[in-house]
């Protein structure tokens, strides 16, 4: 299961006030939203005059049967309808900006963020989580500022004014409007508070349902092979039953929140009928002021009704903010120095651990426990150790992808966390045993982090790698788009173009994660061609479990039980240590014998 | 992945962006010749998806039959209270006061007391209504999501391949998200306005027929309104629908390369590309934001209009007596009602359209045959099953290469309870003949046989109990490691799992980490490195006990203890069963009974190890030589 949903004290409920912290993002808009709500605000009042000049419709042309004030008076409901109009046009036009605008900048800053956040972070969640924060959360705050955010504040200041124009046409209807209206307002609230600890709830459910999902669609051979489907569509089944429960849950609130909200000014409106209609029996109310008061009612219904669902909306809003500064608040823990120092230039590309320990957050076992190896400027050196010695692990320190929890790494004798990241980086390349390609061109692949390089420098890096063939024969060469959207390349080509993408900054140190497993003894020999020439002039470091590939090295290091147990040649480590002879020599005896 | 042969037919789908002051061009995606566009847009060839979207709903409909028509008469009785409403208020006005005047305060009461008592009635009716219409959505959308994950899982390989899992995703999490948004925004609200519009159309026109003239002549400038800003939304709606996919990839494999992008300093490009992608989406909602406050304003103007025009003619008709009072004010107030559920379409039509789009694209992906058809009769495998599958003259072609047989004619008999191993380049038909005999694909012509039973006939979950396929790709799932072996059956006992991890050579790395069995593999599997996930892989092929075994590379990651540990371990288990072994090292082939050198889907060469390797010239003497001397 993924992180939030296993997380032991989850945020459980966000209150409207946290909404406060979207306040940086609205401030460049302030102008053009403070109009746009002062317009709607303005609508909503111009809307309640054109009931009271109803009212006098009704009490004097009509009531009298002489129809000379009756254009003025129309003219007047006119005029008002007609602004009223500009005005929502207004409102509307100003926030269109805003809103979206908002929206993309929080995009882009979670987006940043989430690049800076570790690689120990990204393995703890699924991108599906992070996915539903940048798009469906943020979705819900654009409404928020276009919508529901607005009219919420605009809907409770129109109600109460609108009962203020009762009180002056009646103070006793408006009495009977404000009786009716109070505990309206704190039952909202009530229902409103439950109704968002069921959309935290909801959201947090349709984010397992995703990691489900997901499961489905990237683990499909291995459901296929084993027939496990049934299992998984169980699984899928229940959590989809438990985000029904919910939404059901919510569905029954806010069907709650209907009732009240309607049932209350219908009874409203029925109770001013009453004390009216009894009013102009008496004589003490014009019917005039009644069909006003009504008038100015039902202009108050579609307020009262809505914040039903807006105060929804809202908390559906300050749901999707909590878990959008959830992952915001998470700093970066491998960052710049405060004080950052230069490599020298020429970098020499010396790369030394010492005492390096590691362990992974929240695990007892330390992987690395003290590990001390230079390798020489220049220098191929190949990694071996048995299966899950901690290669890949100890590979990641050396460009910062991981931090040391003890110890260091240096370059050229500056430890890696002196430097800057950008400038460790550009000295630093790697390429790691899953080649990621994204849905780009082949020349947007290569380059990845260095846009504009010149297409000479894109192909010279392909020549190097031995891809220049096959990328030449694509169908719009350097434009074609590869990776999931694009056309599919096979192992061997993923693996070539991940070595062109490493060697195209032609940076001084390399470090390589095993690049030839995974690939056939056709391919291997392609690549193992390729990887030659790529490690000619450089330092690297080359995590490897093939023979064929530590006779690329210079040296070879072996890890085993946290440390390095063994450094020397290829031959003189067969030659003289047993345990490097077991892991790296041949695996069948009786071909041996053959032979 | 595969290597599919290079698509020279078809023009680029998108031109290449002309650099023009933009901050990131377009051009970084590269081009290809079909483009997402189709998935993304509800195009006008979209009219049979149409109608298969409609097909869809009708279908998930069906069980709740009963419940809608429930719900249809508690919306429609509803609609008729609210209606009622403003005629009591006319009747309180117009009989109720004169009465009380001259001392009947009877037909006022009533008509307050009848006011309120539809106002609750309509209240209620409501709730009943949101609860039952909210439960059959979410019942249809269960029953969706459910349909479309098992159609997604039985679908075949190709397809996935050619669909992609980021699509399949899609379909499943934000399109049901689109449908879930109009259940909760405003299906009722959708049909409430519509059944409110036309119910008080007919109410003016029995009211007074000269204002409802004023009325219906205000629908003309309507109608045409309403017509533009469908067009002009729709257009927006398709540019939204676009950029978000487009931004929804970019995210997605930024993420899952994160490593990529913090080694080769992409963030800050990859910052660019977001910001373009994520600003033509911003330019694309809020287009859709100034074409709805045109249409919204406008439509509030009219409506004023109409308002102003029937107060002044009705003024003048309750002066001449030609109308009462309180059937003015009846009508002024269903004119506000009317045009304001007008103003609610527009909003949910966002919804709807999305909704629309997104149910279109759900019923493509369950319109998609399955490859491979469950039998309608299915014959079951003896028990216990041998293992003795036969290739009979079995011919195949991919679908989407339809001309390009990838076997012609094969034939081939494995005994039960032979180890046989597959070799040849890549392209030779290895993995096709491993597919076949895991029925993932039916043979074009032919059949393939286990036992003597064409797995045509053979029910799935019979078949995988009797077959296990292993590719080099070990995916793990969310879970705990013995969650993830358990896979091979699920319910086994603790000590099962741990004994095929001990069988396998797994236990002890297993054992080694934080929590032992119950460490958390985290997000695929992230915290395993992938020699030690092809050992999880192997663990559950153990477990799952089958009598026959497709290895398709699946030791290519392990280290060389490692992998003599599972060969040791596979002589083991493979011993009395039957096994189709593809591996390019010849040291997991040597562990084969036979072995077969395929060429563009022939055998070129079949026989026991030692009989090809002294076989001078043969391809797999020329490999075994290459082997060895990748080894000194």
């Amino acid at each position: 299961m993924s992180a939030p949903t296993s997380d032991p004290d989850p945020p459980r409920r966000a209150t409207l006030g946290s909404l406060r912290r979207l306040a940086p993002y609205a401030a460049p808009h302030r102008v053009r939203l403070i109009v746009g709500g002062l317009a709607a605000l303005l609508a909503s009042l111009v809307g309640l005059g054109a009931p009271l000049l109803i009212g006098a419709v009704v009490d004097g042309p009509i009531a009298r049967g002489e129809l000379g004030s009756l254009p003025w008076l129309v003219l007047g409901v006119l005029a008002l309808g007609l602004v009223e109009a500009v005005l929502i046009t207004l409102r509307r036009l100003l926030v269109a900006h805003p809103a979206n605008a908002i929206e993309a900048a929080m995009r882009d800053d979670l987006f940043a963020h989430l690049q800076r956040l570790p690689v120990a972070f990204h393995d703890r969640w699924a991108s599906g989580q992070l996915l539903s924060r940048a798009t469906t959360d943020l979705t819900t705050i654009r409404w928020l500022f276009a919508f529901s955010g607005l009219f919420l504040v605009i809907n409770v200041i129109t109600l109460v004014v609108g009962i203020g124009v009762l009180a002056w046409l009646s103070p006793l209807l408006g009495a009977v409007v404000a009786a009716v209206g109070l505990p309206l307002a704190g039952l909202t609230l009530a229902l409103e508070r439950r109704y968002s600890t069921q959309a935290r709830t909801a959201q947090d459910r349709a984010g397992d349902l995703a990691t489900v999902v997901e499961e489905s669609a990237l683990g499909i051979r291995v459901l296929k092979a084993l027939g496990r489907s049934r299992e998984l569509i169980a699984r899928f089944l229940a959590d989809a039953r438990r985000l029904r429960g919910t939404e059901l849950a919510k569905v029954r609130i806010m069907a709650a929140l209907w009732l009240l909200l309607i049932t209350l000014p219908e009874l409203a409106i029925a109770a001013v009928v009453a004390v009216g209609t009894a009013g102009v029996a008496a004589g003490s109310l014009t019917l005039g002021t009644v069909v006003a008061a009504i008038t100015v009612l039902t202009y108050l219904i579609w307020p009262v009704a809505s914040i039903g669902w807006l105060l929804a909306e809202a908390s559906n809003a300050a749901t999707a903010n909590a878990r959008y500064w959830e992952v915001r608040d998470i700093p970066p823990s491998i960052v710049d120095p405060p004080h950052p120092r230069e490599l020298p230039t020429p970098v020499r590309g010396e790369v030394a651990l010492r005492g390096v320990r590691f362990a992974y957050e929240g695990a007892e076992h330390e992987v690395l426990r003290g590990v001390d190896l230079t390798i020489r400027p220049g220098e191929t050196m190949a990694l071996v150790g048995a299966t899950g010695s901690g290669k890949t692990t100890l590979t990641a320190l050396v460009a910062r992808l991981q931090d040391v929890t003890a110890g260091s790494v240096t370059v050229d004798g500056v430890d890696v966390r002196d430097l800057r990241l950008a400038g460790l980086r550009t000295a630093v390349a790697s390429a790691f045993e899953d080649p990621v390609l994204i849905s780009a061109s082949v020349r947007e692949n290569v380059t990845l982090g260095s846009p504009g390089l010149p297409d000479d420098a894109v192909w010279e890096a392909l020549r190097v790698a031995s891809a220049d063939g096959f990328v030449a024969g694509l169908p719009w060469g350097l434009d074609t788009r590869i990776g999931e959207q694009g056309m599919s390349l096979s192992g061997g080509q993923r693996q070539r173009l991940a070595l062109a993408r490493a060697v195209v900054g032609r940076p001084p140190v390399l470090v390589l994660d095993d690049p030839l497993s995974a690939l056939d003894v056709h391919t291997e020999a392609e690549v193992e061609a390729a990887l030659r020439r790529v490690l000619g002039g450089v330092t690297a470091l080359v995590a490897a479990h093939r023979p064929s590939t530590v006779q690329l090295a210079d040296r070879v290091a072996m890890l085993a039980g946290g440390r390095i147990v063994a450094v020397g040649t290829h031959h003189h480590l067969l030659a003289t240590e047993p345990a490097y002879r077991a892991l790296l020599s041949t695996p069948d005896e009786r071909t041996q014998v053959q032979a | 992945m595969t290597t599919s042969e290079p698509r020279t037919t078809g023009t680029a789908g998108t031109a290449r962006a002309t650099d023009t002051g933009e901050d990131v061009a377009d051009t970084w995606r590269g081009l290809a010749a079909e483009d997402d566009e189709a998935d993304v847009l509800p195009t006008r060839a979209g009219l049979a998806l149409q109608r298969r979207a409609r097909a869809l709903v009708a279908d998930l409909a069906r069980p709740h039959r009963r419940a809608l028509v429930v719900a249809a008469v508690l919306l429609v009785v509803e609609n008729v209270a609210m209606l009622a409403g403003p005629l009591l208020i006319a009747t309180a006005i117009d009989v109720g006061v004169p009465a009380a005047l001259a001392g009947r305060p009877g037909p006022l009461a009533w008509s307050i007391v009848g006011y309120a008592g539809v106002g609750l009635a309509a209240a209620l009716l409501r709730a009943g209504f949101l609860v039952l219409s909210g439960r059959i959505g979410q019942d249809a959308l269960l029953d969706l999501r459910g349909r479309v994950l098992t159609h997604g899982q039985r679908l075949p390989l190709d397809f996935h391949e050619s669909y992609t899992s980021g699509r399949l995703i899609s379909r499943l999490t934000s399109d049901m998200d689109s449908l879930n948004d109009l259940l909760e925004k405003g299906l009722e609200g959708l049909l409430g306005a519509l059944l409110s519009i036309g119910g008080i159309a007919v109410l003016l026109v029995w009211l007074d027929p000269v204002l409802a003239a004023v009325v219906i002549g205000g629908f003309v400038p309507l109608v045409v309104l309403t017509r533009w800003f469908q067009r002009r939304s729709r257009a927006s709606y398709r540019r939204t629908r676009t950029s978000v996919a487009r931004l929804i990839v970019h995210f997605v494999e930024s993420m899952n390369g994160i490593r990529a992008v913090q080694a080769f300093r992409r963030e800050r490009r990859s910052e660019q590309i977001m910001r373009g992608l994520g600003g033509a989406y911003r330019d694309a909602n809020a287009e859709a934001f100034v074409a709805a406050a045109w249409y919204l304003g406008t439509l509030r103007a009219v409506g004023n209009l109409t308002l102003a025009a029937v107060l002044l003619l009705g003024a003048v008709r309750v002066a001449d007596g030609a109308l009462a009072l309180g059937s003015l004010t009846a009508f002024l107030l269903y004119l506000r009602r009317f045009y304001d559920p007008l103003d609610q379409l527009a909003q949910f039509f966002n919804s709807y359209q999305s909704a629309a789009a997104a149910l279109e694209k759900i019923a493509s992906v369950l319109d998609t045959p399955i490859g491979v058809p469950e039998p309608a009769a299915p014959v079951a495998l003896p028990r216990p099953t041998r293992g003795a599958l036969e290739f009979d003259h079995v011919v195949f072609a991919y679908r989407r290469a339809a001309d390009r047989t990838v076997l012609p004619e094969f034939d081939l008999s494995i005994p039960a309870g032979q180890t046989l191993a597959l070799v040849g380049a890549t392209g030779a038909g290895k993995s096709t003949l491993a597919k076949l005999a895991a029925r993932y694909y039916d043979p074009t012509g032919g059949a393939v046989r286990l036992d003597g039973v064409d797995l045509r006939d053979v029910a799935d979950a019979d078949l995988r109990r009797a077959m296990v396929m292993v590719t080099q790709e070990a995916f793990l799932f969310s879970g705990t490691v013995a969650d993830n072996i358990a896979m091979g059956r699920p319910g086994a006992s603790r000590e099962e799992v741990v004994a095929a991890a001990d069988l396998v050579g797994a236990r002890a790395f297993v054992e080694a980490l934080p929590e032992g069995f119950d460490t958390d593999v985290r997000k695929r599997g992230g915290r395993l490195s992938a020699g030690q996930r092809q050992l999880v892989s192997l663990a559950r092929v153990v477990l799952a006990d089958p009598a026959v075994v497709l290895l398709d590379e699946a030791t290519s990651s392990l280290d060389i203890p490692s992998e003599r540990a599972v060969q040791a371990a596979l002589e083991t288990v493979l011993a009395d069963r039957t096994a189709l072994i593809i591996a390019h090292r010849l040291s997991t082939v040597l562990i084969a009974d036979r072995v077969l050198v395929l060429e563009d889907g022939r055998v070129v060469q079949d026989g026991s190890p030692d009989e090809l390797l002294t076989v001078e010239g043969g391809e797999f003497a020329a490999l075994h030589t290459a082997w060895r001397d990748a080894l000194t």
